[in-house]
């Protein structure tokens, strides 16, 4: 199989020692990130991103630490949850229902344990499932074309609000503040200045990073400032690991389950990571029999845990393949890959094979490395829990700043920087969210790029936006997308609030 | 007391030797040099950089480090600016440019800057220009696209990875005007963010021709769904591009390298300068660097000193007039 050879391929990447490495080093940074209440996997990346420039880090490199960082944040996001009831991030919310009453009647290493492995099972299904898919996807991609193109940014606009979102009034408001700050710059199309008010540093428009540390990173520092948090989280006590191989066959079916459903939700542009634990959870506690859901169920642990790090690796897949992410988290790294001057797309897997195969067979090592430090070393990850965010927060502005310049030279990029911070924290205290305006800018000029094409390949005949049964299929899609969060949406919302509910009164 | 006659000696034999070293050149270079790549990590210039960096300490030019710093905006105007208002005088900073360079500063888009204001080196290779069409396409020659395009300048649509007046584009334009098709503002030519995007929409059968560098095109042709017209040399690429035909064989006088080269600062000293474009064409001629070359699909294209510097104002004017003539510029 010709898919086999080249991920043997990748395998003679991934393991090459500073491979190693970059995959160990990533998973152990975001492991700590994702424990970290508040700082997601978005955040991590954002924050590693410049260091990975200024590091001069190779393309392969860098793809191998972030995206170990970003795995490494998809299994630390459970142990807040688990020990604390914080979600580390939003996917990482359906974890606490199950989780925390475990930690309570005193089975904290059980549930610790359990959500590891199937941290490791729901990724390591996904990316298997990435592997078959991701190449299939990459030449069905030759046939979009600029009107295809624009029918599926229109789906990934679509669909942003997502299932699990909170107010889509709020979610459309982010996205066409991205929108705005992606006009700015010189226009390829027509080689126009929009916005630059002849200011050399905005020709090339606002940098994607520097939007996303600034939002992220910078917002999470002003928030800490209003907290005066400068006490760390309160220790937990964890006991001795008592699992048996019993335990572990038993959540097996819920894992695999909850995988193969976070997969399917992460491939889904906008639908992302937090749909996939939200119906991995909700169709585990249908299916199985009787069981104490909400009060402390194993299988409450292992399916959403599979579900959202499966959901994870999906996303990549339309990441990779198209160039349009499925999520917060693949929206940074797309961010990234186009910083690295990497267009994403079908050419990937042609011109950069040795990079692609490379980092999916680096998700697999890392993925190996996640379990094996997850089991023995999680006393330390949780004994980090408690370091008084008044040393952290101040090393991960100093990290994004020092990365942010680095790039750029530029003392304006910095201003921005601390600008959008502002924004940021002003952002989430209205709570708009803040992924949308990422992908807004991401995507917006993209859209705005493929409409223009279309129109000028037709000679300006706008029929041309659904001359194909693909782009109409993506049509459709977009407009179930779009309806159906507003007629399914509030029944989902209604439930989860239940079973929240249900947490607290157990 | 010991501790400042030490000092002292180490500050005199410092001294004697700087002096020695002045007068066996006219120009000795700092410990460390630096160059500026106006873009990100990953890209033409930022490669520039780090490779050349690399031959100059490798090779003993410079006995501590060549310093590659990323000063991204304004597709090298940032670094332009920087260059010219900051670093006026220093003379161990070269800047990576290339034909992106001379065509923003041809059509005024590092806005009151020009290329008087910087001192030209030298190119070290150049990445040659190509029109390709997908496998299925109706055109197996350059003459054909031309005689299309003749016809109605609107029938064969151009995907390139520059952006509209960019180099890409350019040679379009170039290339057409040399074989007196009319009413060029009417070539049409869509603007993509990169080669290889605009690669994938040739390939998948959505835009006719691409215009590009032969250095896009290699995974394509090699898989044979892209077919070459034309490259835009004075002759023939070497093995494995030998048998893709000039514009020139095709009757049409056109030739558009894409250089890969470097200014210094306009006030730095005429012997740094001297010293620069020496050892520019010293490095050419390493095998180190032709390695360099082979290994990154650069093709041979030197020119340094007076002649590169004639060079730039040549083809700056003839972009200037070019985007003229099609309406980019007033």
């Amino acid at each position: 199989m010709d898919t086999m050879s080249l991920l043997m391929q990748g395998f003679a990447v991934a393991l090459t020692p500073e491979s190693i490495m970059f995959a160990v080093v990533g998973a152990i940074l975001g492991t700590l990130i994702g424990a970290l209440p508040g700082l997601g996997p978005a955040n991590g990346v954002a924050i590693l991103i410049p260091l990975a420039f200024s590091l001069g880090l190779s393309p392969t490199s860098s793809l191998i630490l972030l995206t170990s960082v970003y795995a490494g944040a998809m299994y630390g996001g459970r142990i807040s949850s688990i020990l604390l009831n914080i979600p580390g991030d939003e996917p990482a919310m359906m974890t606490c229902l199950d989780g925390y009453p475990m930690a309570l009647k005193g089975k904290a290493a059980e549930a610790l344990a359990i959500s590891a492995i199937a941290s490791f099972i729901g990724s390591f299904i996904a990316t298997i499932g990435l592997v078959i898919l991701a190449p299939i996807l990459a030449k069905f991609a030759l046939r979009f074309g600029p009107s295809e193109y624009f029918a599926l940014f229109a789906l990934a606009f679509a669909t942003l609000g997502g299932i699990t979102g909170k107010n889509q009034f709020k979610t459309l408001m982010a996205a066409a503040i991205g929108l705005m700050i992606a006009t700015v710059g010189i226009d390829i199309s027509t080689g126009v200045q929009r916005f630059t008010f002849n200011t050399l540093e905005l020709f090339e428009g606002v940098d994607f990073i520097i939007a996303i540390v600034g939002l992220f990173a910078i917002s999470e520092l002003l928030f800490f400032l209003e907290r005066h948090a400068g006490d760390g989280l309160k220790q937990v006590a964890i006991n001795k690991l008592q699992l048996s191989a019993k335990d572990i066959i038993k959540v097996l079916p819920a894992s695999v389950r909850g995988a193969v459903l976070g997969f399917v939700a992460g491939v889904l542009p906008g639908a992302g990571a937090s749909l996939g634990s939200f119906i991995s959870y909700t169709l585990e506690k249908r299916v199985s029999d009787k069981g104490e859901f909400g009060k402390g169920d194993p299988r409450g642990v292992a399916a959403p845990e599979a579900g959202n790090n499966g959901a994870a690796s999906g996303a990549l897949v339309p990441m990779l393949t198209l160039g349009v992410p499925g999520s917060g988290t693949t929206a940074v790294l797309l961010a990234m890959l186009i910083s690295l001057n990497i267009s994403p797309g079908p050419m990937l897997f042609q011109q950069n094979a040795d990079l692609v195969w490379g980092v999916i067979a680096a998700m697999f090592v890392g993925n190996l490395v996640l379990l094996l430090l997850n089991i023995p070393m999680v006393g330390i990850f949780v004994k980090l829990l408690s370091i008084p965010p008044k040393y952290l927060m101040p090393i991960v502005t100093l990290i994004a700043s020092v990365g942010i310049y680095s790039v750029s030279h530029s003392a304006l990029d910095l201003y921005f920087m601390v600008g959008f911070g502002v924004a940021g924290y002003i952002f989430r205290k209205v709570d708009i969210p803040l992924v949308p305006i990422i992908l807004g800018m991401l995507l917006g000029p993209e859209m705005e790029k493929s409409l223009r094409h279309a129109l000028v390949l037709s000679d300006g005949d706008w029929s041309v936006l659904f001359n194909s049964g693909l782009s109409i299929g993506l049509w459709m899609v977009a407009i179930l997308g779009l309806v159906l969060p507003i007629v399914v949406g509030p029944i989902v919302r209604a439930k989860m609030k239940r079973s929240k509910e249900s947490v607290k009164d157990a | 007391m010991l501790n400042t006659i030490s000092l002292k000696s180490v500050l005199v034999s410092g001294a004697v030797a700087l002096s020695i070293a002045g007068q066996a050149y006219a120009f000795e270079p700092a410990r460390s040099g630096e160059c500026i790549a106006p873009a990100n990590p990953g890209g033409g210039w930022d490669f520039t950089c780090r490779s050349v960096g690399k031959v100059l300490v490798d090779e003993g030019y410079f006995k501590g480090n060549v310093q590659t710093v990323n000063m991204t905006g304004a597709g090298g105007g940032v670094a332009f600016a920087h260059t010219i208002s900051k670093r006026d005088k220093d003379e161990n900073l070269i800047v990576a440019a290339s034909t992106a360079t001379t065509t923003r500063l041809a059509q005024g888009q590092f806005p009151g800057m020009n290329a008087d204001q910087v001192k030209w080196v030298g190119t070290l290779g150049a990445d040659y220009g190509i029109i390709a069409v997908g496998k299925d396409s109706k055109y197996t020659s350059l003459t054909q696209v031309i005689d299309a395009l003749k016809k109605d300048p609107g029938a064969v649509k151009f995907a390139g990875g520059s952006a509209s007046g960019g180099w890409d584009h350019l040679k379009v334009l170039m290339t057409a005007q040399k074989a007196n098709v009319e009413n060029l503002p009417k070539v049409r030519y869509l603007a993509f963010s990169g080669g290889s995007e605009a690669l994938v929409q040739v390939v998948g059968g959505h835009v006719d021709a691409f215009t590009g560098d032969i250095s896009e095109v290699k995974g394509f042709m090699d898989s044979g769904d892209l077919r070459v017209l034309a490259v835009l040399s004075e002759e023939r690429l070497p093995a494995p591009f030998d048998s893709i035909p000039t514009a020139m064989e095709q009757g049409i006088d056109s030739v558009a390298p894409n250089w890969r080269g470097f200014y210094v600062p306009g006030n730095a000293s005429k012997d740094s300068y001297d010293w620069w474009v020496k050892t520019m064409n010293e490095l050419y001629t390493t095998k180190e660097w032709k390695d360099i070359m082979t290994k990154n699909g650069l093709m041979p294209f030197h020119k340094s000193g007076a002649e590169f510097t004639q060079f730039v104002k040549n083809q700056t004017l003839d972009i200037k007039i070019l985007s003229q003539d099609i309406g980019l510029i007033k």
